[in-house]
């Protein structure tokens, strides 16, 4: 009997991951890295960033948006060394080394989420 | 050849033309591919910042005022502006494919590439702004 391919689980990840990246990134990335620093916009203060991010919905959402993306990035940066710098060799190390960072990111993010005052 | 060849999953490599390693650089539609492809390491990028914002958050008004000190460097707002085009880059790919990846008929009619598309954008505008309002106090 062939092994069955863990593939369509790892690319449930990846679209998921993409869905909520396309949705997410782009509002968060234009008002924390460009309209508060640029000041654009004026940032919420200490406190109140604090009690929005403790929210458990907050918590909950922080931890998908953090988690799914990496397997996200993972799964279509494996692909893109192997179809863009055809390191075919290396595939074994590569794959290790993307799903890796994801699942270690992913504990990163439990941790400090769970952690937060 | 040995009489009884094993059995194996694959076909056998016949002779295979080497692609050259920058075959993506020469033709425009390969190049948006490969600048598709890349956006996911400004999606890992973005994980990374919001990590370290959260552990900034974590320790206390202090280390979340130097963070915001951070944040404000021309180097990182730059290496932000180039984030967020990579990122607008993955999100129209992304709902842009949709279409094809989910084809609709209706009385065995193709629904148009944009009706299926056009929903994603929808959402996206509705969560961008709920997020903005969230976050600004509304």
């Amino acid at each position: 009997m062939a092994k069955r391919s863990n593939e369509p689980f790892l690319w449930a990840l990846f679209s998921s991951g993409g869905m909520i990246a396309a949705l997410l990134i782009p509002v968060l990335l234009l008002l924390y890295g460009l309209a508060f620093p640029l000041g654009w916009l004026s940032p919420p203060g200490y406190q109140r960033t604090l009690a929005l991010v403790s929210h458990p919905v907050t918590r909950l959402v922080l931890f998908g948006l953090c988690s799914l993306p990496l397997f996200h990035w993972a799964h279509r940066f494996r692909f893109t060394l192997y179809d863009g710098l055809q390191i075919k060799h290396l595939n074994e190390v590569i794959t290790a080394l993307c799903y890796g960072g994801a699942v270690v990111g992913t504990a990163l993010a439990g941790y400090i989420l769970w952690n937060l005052p | 050849m040995k009489p009884t060849p094993a059995y194996t999953l694959y076909h056998p490599k016949w002779y295979r033309r080497p692609v050259s390693t920058y075959w993506w650089s020469r033709q425009r539609s390969h190049f948006k591919f490969i600048l598709r492809e890349l956006s996911s390491i400004f999606v890992a990028y973005f994980v990374v910042l919001t990590l370290l914002y959260l552990r900034a958050l974590g320790r206390g008004p202090e280390s979340y005022t130097a963070f915001e000190e951070w944040l404000s460097r021309p180097l990182v707002i730059a290496l932000n502006g180039v984030s967020l085009l990579f990122v607008l880059l993955h999100t129209i790919t992304w709902f842009n494919l949709t279409p094809r990846a989910l084809p609709v008929r209706v009385r065995g009619k193709r629904v148009a590439d944009w009706l299926i598309a056009a929903p994603n954008y929808v959402a996206w505008l509705a969560i961008s702004a709920g997020i903005a309002w969230l976050v600004l106090g509304g």
